[in-house]
């Protein structure tokens, strides 16, 4: 008893949450419980429609926190740390949450009808999109190296299931299983660079690991600067945030996983999950690792020209439209690490251009993407099966809306201008261009043009060219798209009857919303400037 | 021979190549499995002499974080190997290529 007296307990000091500042990322959770519990317990709302509505529910309420957590977050100086520090609730964490609730809004109205269509039963789909939405958000808020690698598995783990969902179709299995193994492998990567940093600087934390490398000793060196470990760690933290923003020589997973899978599951990997994973990239370098620009940013900046380049040229020689747009998602990629290496810049008005030019490209990618694989779920018919360049021929005759709705996004993706993809494009080559990067500036515009092509090819085949599909080379400018031979099952010349593309509702809104934003941050882009800044403040604020 | 906190290092670098080079050279889907599992394992060590050698308890916390990820991730991927299993029954990765372009 004695001994026990002795061993009074140390108080425990139990760490601020701070609550109120989660609640999107409450919402988004609790509502995959929720909607799982709901539909387990009445078998009635099992039925399509009601999961949809509560997803899209759960991620409009989601959204409506974010004004009012910016304006209590300007009151107290537009930055808060939660969770004892770990999670950090600034302009950069608001903005990317709404784009990704955004996401999840329209993906939820693009897969109620595809499952009814698809004759695939259940909530799962929405369930795992909120679960790996949340995620998201956390890897954007994380200011913790293992809560960046919690959130960065939460995104993926549901992702991976979604991917491999259509039971029917083995290609989708395949994709799941494909996806599966090399985002297993980028993981231990992305972790072990973990491992490498916290043995290096002694700290997970962002805060702690840039404290760290600025620490100077006795003699007057910082000796982290030249720390081989700390630069391996980097390493292999830039290849795991490589493979999930799919940039080259990283991206080999992307086109077949993008053409596997469901297609609305791939509106929500190529939109949702590539901006989280951007925002992390972000988080993790320009504020972790900011100090230590010189080390990272050149090998940024030679990915960056291999992921436009490499994109654009494979996207011109694919013949399924999957895969081609996997190929231009690519190419999107490198405008967004063109964004991220400006941000990283140590001049304050090349790093604010740089943050800002990565947000802007994030919101208007998303929804331009969301709205182009929400046309190729409709066109692609039952089976998920009608991918193939033809069968957007003649499509302008036989769904002239549709079409109409496809080129306004096809063109924003090219970048024209009064479309939200000029700006978005404009804003990152002026960010490369003000912090002297002339060499990438060069390669995106060089890739933008290349890429513009694919894009103006479909709608080529949408508005000019015939119903039924050319054989042979009579036609030059779809000389491509003869040599789809065996690579999808369908027969084109189903395609070419196009009795059965049908418009649900709820996918036109979707699509409606989506080219209505696109337009409208086209025509005037300052609607979000006020966001766009709070956010680039919030990662400048970190900065030493 | 004193065993120092390199040695485990080493150790967990060479488990973290094995495992990687299996993930690449073997075709049996589930093998691919216990490589990745490999891997993450190799980390913990990592973490673990890391910790030791900082005399620092944040690197024996995320151990904790990466075995439930782990866990979560067997969880999935093995389901995946079913589904993939059931339709092709004895599938090599190199027969798992129906996609390409």
């Amino acid at each position: 008893m004695n001994l026990l007296a002795q061993l009074e307990p140390a108080p425990v000091v139990v760490p601020g949450i701070e609550w109120s500042y989660l609640w999107p990322l409450i919402v988004l959770s609790i509502g995959a419980v929720l909607l799982i519990t709901i539909t387990s317990l009445v078998p009635a709302t099992r039925r399509q429609g009601f999961p949809a509505a509560f997803t899209a529910a759960t991620a409009i309420i989601a959204f409506a926190f974010l004004p009012w957590m910016s304006n209590r977050l300007d009151d107290i100086g537009g930055r808060v740390l939660v969770v004892d520090g770990a999670m950090a609730v600034d302009g950069f964490t608001i903005f990317v949450t709404g784009v990704i609730c955004i996401a999840v809004l329209l993906v939820a109205l693009l897969l109620d009808d595809y499952l009814r269509r698809e004759g695939l039963d259940g909530p799962e789909w929405y369930v795992l999109m909120l679960l790996s939405a949340s995620g998201g958000v956390l890897l954007a808020s994380a200011e913790d190296l293992i809560l960046t690698f919690v959130g960065l598995e939460i995104l993926s783990i549901a992702v991976y299931v979604l991917a491999a969902l259509h039971l029917r179709r083995s290609e989708s299995q395949e994709a799941g299983f494909k996806y599966f193994v090399l985002g297993a492998l980028s993981s231990a990567i992305f972790l072990y660079g973990i491992a490498m940093v916290y043995g290096a600087t002694g700290s997970t934390s962002l805060t702690g690991i840039n404290e760290a490398i600025m620490s100077v000793n006795d003699a007057g060196l910082s000796p982290l600067r030249e720390s081989s470990m700390i630069l391996l760690g980097m390493a292999l933290l830039l290849v795991g945030f490589g493979f999930k923003v799919s940039a080259v020589p990283f991206h080999v997973w992307t086109p077949d996983v993008y053409q596997g899978a469901p297609t609305p599951v791939v509106a929500f990997m190529a939109s949702a999950v590539k901006v989280a994973g951007f925002a992390g990239m972000v988080r993790v370098f320009v504020v972790g690792f900011g100090d230590l620009g010189d080390d990272w940013r050149p090998l940024l900046a030679a990915m960056a020209i291999f992921t436009l380049l490499v994109g654009a040229f494979l996207a011109v020689v694919q013949t399924n439209i999957k895969r081609t747009l996997a190929y231009s998602s690519i190419t999107h990629a490198g405008f967004l690490l063109v964004g991220v290496h400006a941000a990283g810049s140590d001049s304050v008005s090349t790093s604010l251009l740089g943050s800002k030019a990565v947000l802007f490209y994030m919101i208007s990618y998303t929804v331009m993407i969301v709205g182009t694989f929400g046309v190729i779920t409709v066109v692609g018919g039952r089976g998920d099966g009608n991918h193939t360049l033809d069968a957007y021929r003649g499509l302008s005759r036989r769904q002239p809306l549709l079409a109409a709705l496809m080129a306004v996004l096809l063109l924003a993706q090219a970048g024209i201008p009064f479309t939200s993809g000029f700006f978005a494009k404009f804003r990152v080559i002026a960010a490369a261009a003000e912090g002297g990067q002339y060499g990438l500036a060069a390669a995106a515009m060089v890739a933008a043009v290349i890429a513009a092509y694919l894009y103006l090819r479909v709608i080529v085949a949408m508005y000019l060219a015939d119903d039924v599909p050319v054989t042979g080379a009579a036609s030059a400018d779809h000389a491509d798209d003869d040599h789809a031979g065996g690579d999808v099952a369908v027969p084109a010349a189903g395609a070419a009857t196009g009795s059965e593309i049908r418009v649900p509702p709820s996918v036109l809104v979707a699509l409606v919303l989506a080219v209505a934003a696109t337009l409208v941050l086209g025509i005037v882009p300052g609607v979000i400037d006020g966001a766009l800044s709070d956010g680039a403040t919030a990662l400048s604020l970190l900065r030493p | 021979m004193e065993v120092t906190d390199t040695w485990y290092l080493v150790l967990s670098a060479l488990l973290f190549t094995i495992g990687a080079v299996g993930l690449l050279v073997r075709r049996n889907p589930l093998v691919m499995f216990m490589c990745v599992e490999l891997m993450l394992n190799a980390v913990n060590i990592t973490f673990v002499a890391f910790a030791n050698a900082l005399d620092d308890l944040a690197g024996q916390t995320a151990v904790f974080f990466v075995l439930v990820v782990a866990a979560a991730e067997v969880v999935v991927g093995l389901s995946i190997v079913v589904a993939l299993m059931r339709r092709r029954p004895n599938a090599t990765a190199d027969d798992i290529a129906e996609l390409r372009g």
